[in-house]
């Protein structure tokens, strides 16, 4: 009795997770301009989505920005996790460890309002025509990646044996082969998670882009918030089934590949 | 060894540049803003005018730890149940739980606005069944359910994870000893997940309370400090308010997470030897 009452809690609140998923996939085959009254099965607002430039403009941008940022804050959050390991005052620590947590403590409205009056300050020191751009948005989203790829390689980090190192150090290999033949190979799973991680946010975020960026740079999310501000058409509802599609089967895809590899560990031993 | 603590600057050069640009000084740079009129003088006008605001900040407060302790009513028994399931079906479940936040949450915010408009889903159904239609769309109810769906993964997560750790032989002993359901749970199930209810907890609170999509959706005319922020700066263009009703927020989010931090450092520390 108690076991079938938690599962109709389960249930429950699956459903109230995934109503308005369902609503959104439902509506967005709707014959008519309407997002709550269905009046027959139409696939006429995919054939529009993909004919809208727009769209397909700020698809390609969120991609971009999503893939440079992501880079960018794995390139220097790498080097600042092995910089902090290997960093020896306590107090200095303790600061970078501060400031590095700043970014995820902060609500985003803060972070993005931060951001864009630190850029109008300096667009307006240099007097720049408009201070927001692709650049200062860029700017935003490798800031608020950052922390996250620095949390991801410093566990791995602290899990490498500090003799593996010293002992390719005596056994004559340079500080920096040492590093590359040794520590980068150790921590790849956590440079690789942070690079995903950032790559994940840059692409969904909202609040951040939309007070950094220029009125030339329209992301998906950007879009998405324009479009809601007047009475939306299903095509909304297409793109975002289209976008959940997506990170359906890119999840269901890496699930079966971590399954795969937790069995053959589990036969490995 | 000299050569290794120069090649070390090297690799932190540019994310202490990095940080110190566009981490701290944007923080400096809210503080000016604040302190500061559109000329750039020093002024506290803006300080002072906070106090217009004292309402909303109320509100925002208010609906917001409403929403974390139901977020947290439902999360918790739902992240117990989870982790006493098979390992297979954990991991499907918890792959369900996570999934509704791959979409983007303009979208499923809109969604609702849609089933629970006006003449929305939820009225649309109603009528059908001859009843009256409800009023939902622009009540403090809606904005904190909004608040509660957009948020609850986020409870769910950490408790699962620190639940699923808790050692079965654990609770074995204690039954063994003579602990009944209620005892266990108090004792043992409750004082181990404190972590993670304290790491759910600012990760609803946080973005609920500085949260401006959610009520602009749902809440009709009701309007939080995120929505006061976002007017001064994208409609009205006054960043000197603007900032300081930022400044307010983040001073506030950062003593209450302070706060928490001292209260759940006392709390685990009997089991964490």
């Amino acid at each position: 009795m108690k076991k079938v009452s938690g599962n109709i809690f389960l249930v429950l609140i699956y459903i109230l997770l995934y109503a308005p998923l369902l609503v959104m996939v439902f509506f967005s085959f709707n014959e008519a301009k309407s997002t709550s009254v269905f009046k027959g099965f139409s696939l006429k607002w995919y054939s529009e989505l993909f004919s809208s430039a727009n769209t397909i403009n700020a698809l390609r941008n969120t991609l971009v920005l999503a893939a440079l940022s992501a880079v960018i804050a794995t390139l220097i959050g790498t080097a600042a996790a092995v910089y902090i390991y290997y960093c020896r005052s306590k107090a200095w620590k303790n600061t970078l460890d501060v400031v590095t947590n700043i970014p995820m403590m902060n609500p985003d409205i803060v972070t993005g309002v931060s951001l864009m009056l630190l850029f109008v300050f300096i667009g307006r020191l240099i007097g720049a025509k408009e201070s927001l751009n692709f650049m200062t948005l860029l700017i935003a989203h490798v800031t608020f990646c950052l922390p996250y790829v620095i949390l991801n390689v410093l566990p791995k980090l602290n899990q490498t044996d500090p003799h593996l190192s010293e002992a390719a150090q005596d056994l004559g290999s340079t500080p920096l082969q040492a590093f590359f033949k040794i520590i980068l190979p150790a921590i790849m799973p956590g440079v690789m998670s942070g690079l995903v991680m950032s790559f994940t946010l840059s692409l969904d975020d909202f609040v951040i882009s939309y007070y950094t960026t220029g009125s030339s740079f329209q992301t998906l999310p950007l879009l998405i918030f324009a479009m809601t501000k007047k009475t939306v058409k299903p095509d909304m509802y297409a793109l975002s089934t289209l976008i959940f599609v997506t990170v359906l089967v890119l999840l269901i895809i890496s699930n079966i590949i971590q399954a795969k590899s937790e069995k053959k560990e589990r036969v490995g031993k | 060894m000299k050569k290794q603590s120069f090649l070390q600057r090297l690799l932190g050069a540019p994310y202490v540049l990095w940080a110190a640009i566009f981490i701290v000084v944007p923080l400096l740079i809210v503080v000016y803003y604040s302190f500061t009129d559109s000329a750039g003088n020093f002024t506290l006008e803006n300080i002072k005018s906070l106090v217009d605001y004292k309402e909303i900040f109320w509100i925002s407060i208010e609906y917001s730890l409403i929403a974390t302790v139901i977020t947290l009513i439902i999360a918790y028994p739902f992240a117990y149940i989870m982790s006493r399931k098979r390992e297979s079906s954990q991991r499907i479940m918890m792959m369900l739980v996570m999934l509704p936040m791959w979409m983007n949450l303009l979208i499923r915010t809109y969604s609702w606005m849609n089933i629970l408009e006006k003449n929305g889903i939820i009225n649309n159904l109603l009528a059908g069944i001859g009843l009256e239609p409800l009023k939902m769309i622009g009540t403090p109810g809606a904005v904190i359910f909004g608040m509660i769906y957009n948020y609850l993964p986020y409870m769910i997560l950490p408790i699962y994870s620190v639940m699923v750790k808790i050692d079965k032989s654990v609770l074995e002993a204690a039954e063994d000893l003579g602990s009944n359901s209620l005892s266990k749970l108090r004792r043992i199930i409750i004082p181990m997940s404190m972590p993670g209810v304290v790491s759910g907890i600012t990760m609803v609170f946080v973005p609920s309370v500085s949260t401006f999509y959610i009520s602009q959706k749902l809440g009709g005319k009701i309007m939080l400090v995120g929505d006061a922020i976002e007017k001064q700066i994208q409609s009205l263009y006054n960043y000197n308010l603007g900032a300081a009703l930022s400044l307010v927020l983040m001073v506030m989010i950062l003593l209450s997470m302070a706060l928490m931090k001292k209260f759940a450092g006392e709390g685990d520390g009997n089991l964490y030897v």
